[in-house]
């Protein structure tokens, strides 16, 4: 059976913010997250790597931040950090794998 | 869990703590006081030789620049035992201004005894506000975990903190 994959999430502030608050995003995304240094019990063979590798946040179009991961990170990561509201604005989060395989989700910030 | 609860208590006023326990523990690594508060106990200096067969400060040295590492500024706000070695939360804290010409730009995440201690790495900039990130790690056994900062002006800050992964956590 197919591992479940992808299904990204993004939760940002549901209310209307204030311009220079700090706020914090938080988002899950269904990965396997295998490290490669995992065996195969049946086969005793190493299980190939297949993780998320990059995370890039943009907010208003601009990169705020970018995480680069290994295998040692959890499966179905979950990740959270903060970003200063300066105006209304798509807050958009990309996830590649070392396959290449991409996934993005995005939420608005809204500056009252 | 009483752990859990202590720890939940502490997330909840972490983030007007943290700075008065950054103190405590940079005050304590500095002077070599041995601490008798959970955190501070934990601290160590970085310089400090690794058991492991890792040599992690030339892996440190080369994912974030060679220097003194002042172990102060960082948090890292866990209990010393890890109930599920393949969910530890790593909510990291750096208490340093973001401001546009002085703001931490990198902060990596090490685990002595992984296989692969190089566990994760984020880039920052001053939009992010502040440097408060949280996300999950697995651990292969007990072992210590290094959390580096490093400025814009390639200041290094640190910390380190032992864990213990609960026995038979997840065996076999």
């Amino acid at each position: 059976m197919a591992e479940e994959i992808g299904n990204p999430k993004i939760r940002g502030p549901k209310d209307p913010v204030k311009k220079g608050d700090l706020v914090e995003i938080k988002s899950l995304i269904k990965h396997p997250m295998e490290s490669g240094f995992r065996k195969d019990k049946a086969t005793d063979a190493l299980i190939p790597a297949h993780f998320i590798e990059s995370v890039v946040v943009e907010y208003g179009g601009k990169q705020v931040l970018k995480a680069a991961w290994s295998g040692a990170v959890s499966k179905d990561p979950f990740f959270s950090f903060f970003v200063k509201a300066e105006a209304t604005g798509p807050l958009k989060m990309v996830w590649k794998d070392n396959k290449g395989q991409t996934f993005d989700a995005s939420t608005t910030i809204t500056v009252a | 869990m009483v752990m859990d609860q202590n720890n939940a208590v502490t997330r909840r006023t972490f983030f007007r703590t943290a700075g008065v326990v950054g103190a405590a523990v940079a005050s304590g690594a500095l002077l070599g006081v041995p601490f008798q508060h959970a955190m501070a106990e934990d601290a160590a200096p970085a310089a400090a030789p690794a058991a492991a067969t890792v040599d992690m400060d030339a892996l440190i040295a080369q994912h974030m620049g060679a220097g003194p590492i002042a172990m102060e500024k960082v948090s890292l706000d866990i209990p010393a035992t890890a109930e599920n070695s393949a969910l530890v939360r790593m909510p990291i804290v750096v208490d340093h201004p973001m401001e546009a010409n002085n703001f931490i730009q990198k902060v990596a995440l090490f685990i002595d005894n992984n296989p692969s201690p190089a566990i994760a790495q984020f880039e920052f900039t001053p939009e992010a506000g502040k440097v408060a990130i949280e996300f999950r790690s697995r651990m292969a056994k007990s072992s210590k975990v290094r959390v580096v900062a490093k400025s814009n002006t390639g200041k290094l800050y640190g910390l380190v903190k032992e864990i213990q992964v609960a026995a038979g956590g997840c065996a076999g």
